[in-house]
C-alpha cells in the first residue's frame, strides 16, 4: 500500500509540472484554457488520492471543488470570455518557448535542489510533494511573467494557486475551511479580473496588457 | 641516460636547428632539414615519453640544470602526467614535421617560419617537462612568444596584425594570471620547486584563488568562454602545420598546466569547484561549436570546433574534480581518464583536420568555403584523410572521438553517488549540453566535408585543384589510422593511462587488456561495456555482405545520368546548397538568441528585374558586451592618464612623494 | 556457445526479415484508416527486390561517397537494431554496444546519409541533409538524456539489464519514466521521418526531409536504404518495446522453448505499435520544419525534466 500510493500520488503531482510546461508550451489562447481545464482535473485527482491515503474525507470536497470550479466552471466562462473578445486564436509572448522552457528548467531544478536540502528529515511524501508543489507555483509565476495578454496571466495565476493548493494538500491536516476560503477567493478574484477585462478592452480595444504600460507612459 | 636527460638533449637539438634556421633560413631546401629534424625528433621524444609511461611503474626521472636563476637552476622532471603529455605533443610535432617536408615548399616566406617551428616544439616540450614554477612560466612565455611570431608570419594578409595583437594581449593577460597563481602557491619566502609546493601548508582561501587563476591563466589559453575571443583569429592565421599544432597540442600544453596545478601540486579540491569547472566547459563547449556552425572559413571552423573540444575536456576534468572532492576515486579516475584520452584523442583528429585544410589551401588557394566544392574528385586521398576526421571529430563509433565521449558519459552516470544535491542535478543537465555539443558537431563537420568536398566545384580554382605531395598526405593518412586504431583499441590507450591517474588520484580504471575481445569496461561488466572492435567487424562485414548480395543477386548494371532538376534545366553550381544555406535551420533555432541573428531580405516588386538581396547579421556576444566594454574602458582610462605626460618636474616629484609615503603608511599599517 | 551464437543469428536475421513487413503494415493499417485498399502488405518485400533487380542509375557528378554510403548506412543501422534485445536479452554480442553506442550507431548513419545528399550538388540534396542534421541536432541530446534517465533508475547502460530491470516490481510507477516514454516517441517519430515531422509518402520536394537527401539514388542503392529506414523503424519500436513493455521477453536460462513465446508475443507488440502509430499518423497534421525545433525542443525538455525528477523519487 504505501509504495503503490507514494507511486500514484507521485505521478499525479509530476504530471502537473508537466502539464505546467504544457501550458507554458501552448501558444494558442484557447489551447491554453483546455490546458489549464487538464491542469485542474489532475489537481483534483491528485487532492482525492491524498483524500484517500490519508483517509481525510474533507479533503474529498476539496477535489469536488477543485473539479467543479477549476476544472469546469471556470475553464468554460474564459473560453466564453476569450471568444467574446474574438482573441481565441492569439498568444503573444514576450520571450520565446524556447528560453521561458529552459527558465522553467531552471526553477524545477531550482525547487527540488531548495526543497531536499531544507527538508531532510521530512516524511518522503511530503518531501516530494512540497518539491512539486514549489515547482508548479513558480512556473504559474514564469506564466504571468513571460506573457503579454491579460487572460494568460489570469490563468498563470491561476495554476499558481494549483500549486497552493497542492502544497496544502500534501501536509497533513489543513483546515478545510482555510480551502474553501482560498477556492472562493479564487472565484471572487476570477470575477473581478473577468470585469477588468472588458473594462480594459473598451478603454484601449485590446487585452495586451503592454497598453496599459504605454497608457501609463512607461514603455516606448 | 635517465628518460629526463634525453628529453632535454632533444629539445636542446630543436632549440639548435632554430638557431641555425635563422642564419639559413632563406637557403633552398632548408625547410627539408628543420621539418626532417623536426620529425626525427619529436618521434624519439614521443617514443621516450611513452617508454617511461609504459615501463617505468610512476617512478619520475629528474634533471637539474644551472639554468635561470643563479641560485635556483631549473628543474626538469618526467612523471606520468608530463610523459602522456610529451606524447602527445611528440606525436603532433612528428606529424606536424612530416606534413611541413611537403608543405613547406609552398611557403613564400620561409624565414619567418622556419626558426620558430622548432624553437615552438621545443617551448611546449619544456613547459611539459618544467618541475619548478620560474622556468614553467618562462618556457610558457616562449612557447606563447614563438607561437605569437608563427602568426605574424604572413603579417602582411589582413586582419593577421589584429590576430597577432589580440593573441599577445591574451597571452600576457594569461601569463600574469599563472604568475599570480604561482605566487600564491609558492607563498611569501616560498620556495618555487613542485615538491616544495605540493608540501606547502596555505590559508584556506588560497585555492579557491588559485583555482580561479588558473582558469583564466590556462583557461585563456585554451580557449575556455569567454576568454576564446583570440583563438579563431591567432589559429587559422598561422601557415596549416603551425595552426594544427596550436589547435592539436598547444591547447593540450595549456590543459597539461591545469591539471598539474589543480590535480597535482593543490591538493584536494572543494566540491564548488567541480561546478564551476563542469559549467564553464559545457557553455564552452557548446557555443564554441555553435559558432564553428555558422563560420564560412574552413580553418576558422576548425579553431572553433577546437574550443568545443577543449570545453569537452574541461567538463570531464570538472568531472573529476567533483567525484575527487566526495572521496570517489575510481568514479574520478574514470573521468579524469576520459579528459585525457579525450585530449589524445582531440590532438590527433584536429591536427588531421588543420592538415587537410591547409591541402585545401595550398591546392585551390582558397580558405572559404563557399569557393570551394567537389574536391572528393580532385583530392582523392586527401579528402579520404579529411573524412575519417570529420567522423572522428563527431564522436561517431567505430572511431576514437566517440570512445572519450562515451567515457565521459559514464562518469556523468556515476553523479548519483556524490553528496551534494547541487552537484547531482548539475551533471545531468551538463550531460545533455555535452550531448548537444556532439550532435551540433556531427552537424558541423557533415557541413564542412559536404561543402568542401562534396558537390561541384564553386570556383575554377577549386574545379582545376591537383592533390598534394605524397609527404602532407602521408601525415594525413598517418594520423587517420591513428584515429582508427585508438577508435577501435582503445582498451590499450585506457591501460596506458593508468599511471597517470595512479600518480594524480591514487586510483585507475579497471584494467582493460585481459578482457574477452578487447572490450571495455569502466566499472563492471553489468553496467556497461562497448566493443569497438567487434562493432568495427560487424559494420564491415554487414556492409561486405549487402554488397555481396547486392551484386550477385540484384543487378551489377551501372548507368550514368543527369541529376534530376524538376525539370528544370541545370542552373550550374550556385543553385547548390552553400555554406551559409547549409547552417539556416539550425542558426534559427539557436543563433536568433545567441547571435542576434537577423535575416532580412529584399525582395523586387513582381515583374522587377531588380535582384533579390539577402542579408544576415550576426554578432559576437562575448565580444560586444565583455570586451568592447573592456576596452573603451582602457581608451577612456588611457585618455585620462595621458595628461600625466605633461606635468612640471615638480609635480612628478611631488607624485613620487605621496606614493612613497602612502606605501610607507600601509606598511606602519599592516597588522 | 554455438547455441548463442545461432540464437544470436536468428535475431539479426529476424529483424532484417520483419522490418519491411512493419512498414508495409503500417502503410496498409493506414490506407484502411482512410478507406482505402492499401498495398499489400508484403508489397515493402516486392519493392526491395525489384529495386535490386534494376539497373542503378548515378548522377553525373557523383563521386565514390555516394555509391559507398547506402552499404555503410545499412550495415551500421542493421548491427544497431541486431543488438536491441527483440525477443529474449542478454544475447551472445548484446555486450558489444550498450545503449549510448548503439545511439551513436545510428549517428553514423545518419552521418553519411546526410553526406550522401549533398554529394550529387542539388539543391534538394542539400536541403533534406541541412533539415536532417537541424532535427538531429536535437533529437540526439534529447535521447541521450533519456538513457540518462533508465541507465540512472537501472544503474546500467546496458540495454539486456535495463529490460531485466524494468521487468522487475521494484520499478514501481515512475513520473519520470512517463516522462521518458514520451519524450522517446517523440524523438522516435523525428528520427524516422513519420508524421508530424516528416512525411513518409511526400514527393512534394519543399516539404521533404529524409525523401530530399535520397532523391538520387534509384537501384539497388536506393534498397540498401529503404531497407535501412525499414530497420531504423523496427529498431525504435523494438526500443520502446524492450524498455517500457519488456515483459514476455524470454529468460536467459530458460531454454530453447522460451523462445517461440518470446517471437510471438514480440510479433503481436510490433502489430499493436503499427496500429498505433498508423493511428497517430492519420489523426495529425504534418506540421511546418520551423515548428519541428520547438516540438524537439519540448521533447528535449521532458527528456530533461524526466531526469531531474528521478532525484525526487524513492530509492535515488
Amino acid at each position: 500500500m504505501g509504495g503503490l500510493g507514494f507511486d500514484v500520488a507521485h505521478m499525479l503531482a509530476g504530471g502537473l509540472v508537466m502539464i505546467s510546461f504544457t501550458m507554458l508550451y501552448q501558444d494558442r489562447l484557447s489551447a491554453v484554457i483546455h490546458v489549464y481545464a487538464l491542469h485542474a482535473v489532475v489537481l483534483s485527482l491528485s487532492v482525492a488520492w491524498q483524500a484517500f491515503i490519508q483517509e481525510a474525507p474533507h479533503l474529498y470536497i476539496t477535489a469536488a471543488i477543485s473539479l467543479v470550479f477549476k476544472a469546469i466552471i471556470v475553464p468554460t466562462a474564459l473560453h466564453r470570455i476569450v471568444r467574446r473578445l474574438g482573441i481565441h486564436r492569439e498568444v503573444e509572448t514576450v520571450v520565446g518557448i524556447g528560453p521561458t522552457m529552459l527558465a522553467g528548467m531552471g526553477l524545477v531544478a531550482l525547487s527540488m535542489v531548495l526543497m531536499l536540502r531544507v527538508t531532510p528529515g521530512a516524511d518522503a511524501l511530503a518531501r516530494e510533494d512540497l518539491a512539486f508543489a514549489l515547482s508548479v507555483l513558480l512556473l504559474g509565476l514564469l506564466m504571468m511573467v513571460t506573457r503579454r495578454n491579460a487572460v494568460s496571466q489570469v490563468i498563470g495565476f491561476m495554476s499558481l494557486e494549483n500549486g497552493l493548493v497542492l502544497a496544502a494538500t500534501g501536509a497533513k491536516g489543513m483546515p478545510l475551511v482555510v480551502e474553501i476560503s482560498v477556492a472562493f477567493s479564487i472565484l471572487i478574484a476570477f470575477i473581478v479580473i473577468g470585469v477588468f477585462l472588458f473594462r480594459i478592452r473598451e478603454r484601449f480595444d485590446t487585452v495586451d496588457v503592454g497598453a496599459l504600460d504605454h497608457f501609463r507612459g512607461e514603455r516606448r | 641516460m635517465p628518460a629526463a636527460s634525453f628529453l632535454l638533449a632533444c629539445d636542446a637539438v630543436l632549440l639548435a636547428t632554430a638557431m641555425a634556421a635563422i642564419a639559413f633560413g632563406r637557403v633552398e631546401g632548408a625547410h627539408r632539414a628543420v621539418y626532417g629534424t623536426a620529425l626525427v625528433v619529436s618521434t624519439a621524444i614521443a617514443a621516450v615519453a611513452l617508454g617511461y609511461l609504459l615501463t617505468a611503474g610512476g617512478v619520475p626521472s629528474d634533471t637539474w640544470l644551472p639554468l635561470g636563476l643563479p641560485w635556483l637552476g631549473a628543474d626538469f622532471r618526467v612523471d606520468p602526467l608530463a610523459a602522456f603529455f610529451l606524447v602527445v605533443v611528440g606525436a603532433g610535432g612528428a606529424a606536424a614535421g612530416l606534413y611541413g617536408l611537403g608543405y613547406g615548399s609552398h611557403e613564400s616566406a620561409p624565414h619567418r617560419v622556419l626558426p620558430f617551428f622548432p624553437a615552438f616544439l621545443a617551448g611546449m616540450n619544456l613547459v611539459v617537462l618544467a618541475a619548478d614554477a620560474f622556468t614553467f612560466l618562462l618556457c610558457w612565455e616562449f612557447m606563447s612568444l614563438a607561437s605569437w611570431a608563427l602568426v605574424m608570419a604572413h603579417h602582411r594578409e589582413e586582419g593577421n596584425a589584429r590576430a597577432g595583437y589580440v593573441y599577445l594581449v591574451m597571452a600576457g593577460f594569461g601569463t600574469m594570471a599563472l604568475l599570480l597563481a604561482f605566487g600564491l602557491l609558492a607563498g611569501a619566502g616560498g620556495d618555487y620547486g613542485f615538491d616544495a609546493i605540493r608540501a606547502a601548508q596555505r590559508p584556506a582561501f588560497v585555492p579557491t584563488l588559485v583555482l580561479v587563476l588558473m582558469l583564466l591563466g590556462a583557461g585563456s589559453k585554451a580557449g575556455l568562454v569567454p576568454l576564446h575571443v583570440w583563438l579563431p583569429l591567432a589559429h587559422p592565421a598561422a601557415p596549416s602545420h603551425v595552426s594544427a599544432l596550436m589547435s592539436g597540442v598547444m591547447t593540450k600544453v595549456a590543459i597539461y598546466g591545469f591539471v598539474r596545478v589543480v590535480f597535482d601540486l593543490l591538493g584536494t579540491p572543494a566540491w564548488w569547484s567541480g561546478i564551476v569547472v563542469l559549467v564553464l566547459g559545457a557553455v564552452t563547449a557548446v557555443l564554441g561549436i555553435l559558432h564553428a556552425l555558422m563560420e564560412r572559413d574552413l580553418k576558422r571552423l576548425l579553431a572553433y570546433s577546437t574550443i568545443e573540444n577543449v570545453g569537452v575536456v574541461f567538463i570531464c576534468l570538472g568531472l573529476a574534480l567533483a567525484f575527487q572532492a566526495s572521496g570517489m576515486g575510481a568514479a574520478a579516475a574514470l573521468a579524469l581518464t576520459a579528459a585525457l584520452f579525450h585530449v589524445l584523442n582531440h590532438s590527433l583528429f584536429k591536427s588531421l583536420l588543420f592538415f587537410g585544410a591547409g591541402a585545401v589551401l595550398s591546392a585551390t588557394g582558397h580558405r572559404d568555403m563557399e569557393r570551394l566544392g567537389g574536391l572528393i574528385h580532385r583530392m582523392p586521398q586527401t579528402s579520404v584523410a579529411f573524412l575519417v576526421g570529420c567522423v572522428a571529430i563527431a564522436a561517431l563509433p567505430p572511431f576514437n572521438g566517440f570512445v572519450s565521449e562515451w567515457l565521459a558519459f559514464q562518469a556523468i552516470l556515476q553523479s548519483p553517488q556524490v553528496p551534494q544535491w547541487g552537484l547531482r542535478i548539475i551533471v545531468p543537465a551538463v550531460g545533455g549540453l555535452l550531448a548537444l555539443a556532439a550532435a551540433l558537431a556531427a552537424a558541423c563537420f557533415v557541413r564542412a566535408f559536404g561543402i568542401t568536398f562534396l558537390g561541384r566545384p564553386r570556383s575554377d580554382a577549386a574545379a582545376t585543384a591537383h592533390e598534394v605531395d605524397r609527404w602532407s598526405l602521408a601525415a594525413m593518412l598517418a594520423l587517420a589510422v591513428g584515429c582508427l586504431l585508438a577508435g577501435i583499441l582503445p582498451g590499450l590507450v585506457i591501460d596506458a593511462l593508468a599511471p597517470v591517474t595512479l600518480a594524480l588520484l591514487g586510483e585507475r580504471m579497471p584494467a582493460q587488456a585481459g578482457l574477452d575481445w578487447l572490450s571495455i569496461v569502466p566499472i563492471a561488466a553489468g553496467r556497461s561495456s562497448y566493443n569497438p572492435l567487434l562493432v568495427f567487424v560487424f559494420i564491415v562485414a554487414s556492409a561486405a555482405l549487402a554488397v555481396a548480395v547486392a551484386h550477385r543477386l540484384g543487378s551489377r548494371a551501372l548507368r550514368r545520368g543527369p541529376a534530376w532538376g524538376c525539370g528544370f534545366p541545370d542552373p550550374g553550381p550556385v543553385a547548390q546548397y552553400s555554406a551559409g544555406s547549409f547552417a539556416q535551420p539550425l542558426r534559427r533555432v539557436f543563433g536568433t538568441l545567441l547571435f542576434r541573428a537577423r535575416e532580412r531580405v529584399e525582395m523586387p516588386a513582381p515583374g522587377s528585374v531588380a535582384p533579390a538581396r539577402f542579408t544576415l547579421e550576426m554578432h559576437d556576444l562575448v565580444w560586444d558586451r565583455l570586451y568592447m566594454p573592456i576596452a573603451s574602458g582602457i581608451g577612456f582610462a588611457a585618455d585620462r592618464l595621458n595628461r600625466l605626460q605633461f606635468l612640471t618636474i615638480r609635480r612628478y616629484l611631488s607624485l613620487v612623494f605621496v606614493s612613497l609615503v602612502a606605501l610607507l603608511l600601509v606598511l606602519a599599517l599592516w597588522p | 556457445m554455438i547455441a548463442d551464437l545461432l540464437v544470436q543469428g536468428i535475431q539479426m536475421l529476424l529483424v532484417l526479415l520483419l522490418a519491411p513487413l512493419l512498414t508495409g503494415f503500417v502503410r496498409k493499417v493506414k490506407a484502411r484508416l482512410l478507406r482505402r485498399r492499401g498495398p499489400p502488405v508484403l508489397q515493402p518485400y516486392r519493392d526491395l527486390l525489384r529495386l535490386l533487380r534494376k539497373e542503378a542509375v548515378v548522377a553525373d557528378g557523383a563521386s565514390w561517397l555516394f555509391r559507398v554510403a547506402p552499404y555503410l548506412i545499412f550495415a551500421a543501422t542493421w548491427v544497431a537494431a541486431a543488438l536491441v534485445p527483440t525477443f529474449a536479452p542478454g544475447l551472445l554480442f548484446s555486450w558489444t554496444a550498450d545503449l549510448i553506442a548503439i545511439v551513436a550507431l545510428l549517428g553514423s548513419a545518419r552521418f553519411m546519409l546526410a553526406l550522401a545528399g549533398m554529394d550529387v550538388g542539388t539543391s534538394f540534396g542539400g536541403i533534406g541533409s541541412s533539415r536532417e542534421v537541424m532535427i538531429a541536432a536535437l533529437a540526439e541530446p534529447a535521447l541521450l538524456l533519456i538513457v540518462f534517465t533508465l541507465a540512472l533508475l537501472a544503474g546500467s547502460t546496458q540495454l539486456s539489464t535495463v529490460a531485466g530491470f524494468m521487468a522487475s516490481p521494484e520499478v514501481g510507477l515512475r513520473v519520470s519514466l512517463g516522462m521518458a516514454l514520451i519524450a522517446l516517441v517523440m524523438v522516435a517519430i523525428a528520427e524516422n521521418g513519420r508524421v508530424p515531422v516528416d512525411n513518409p509518402a511526400t514527393h512534394l520536394e519543399l516539404t521533404m526531409v529524409h525523401e530530399a537527401m535520397v532523391l538520387e539514388y534509384s537501384g539497388r542503392h536506393l534498397a540498401m536504404i529503404e531497407l535501412a529506414a525499414a530497420l531504423k523503424l523496427l529498431l525504435s519500436v523494438s526500443l520502446v518495446g524492450c524498455v517500457f513493455v519488456p515483459w514476455g521477453l524470454a529468460a536467459p536460462g530458460a531454454g530453447a522453448a522460451a523462445y517461440p513465446q518470446g517471437i510471438a508475443l514480440y510479433l503481436a507488440k510490433l502489430a499493436a505499435a503499427g496500429v498505433l502509430l498508423a493511428l497517430f499518423e492519420t489523426a495529425i497534421a504534418k506540421m511546418r520544419v520551423f515548428r519541428v525545433p520547438d516540438f524537439l525542443g519540448a521533447a528535449l525538455m521532458l527528456a530533461l525534466l524526466g531526469t531531474l525528477l528521478l532525484f525526487v523519487s524513492r530509492s535515488l
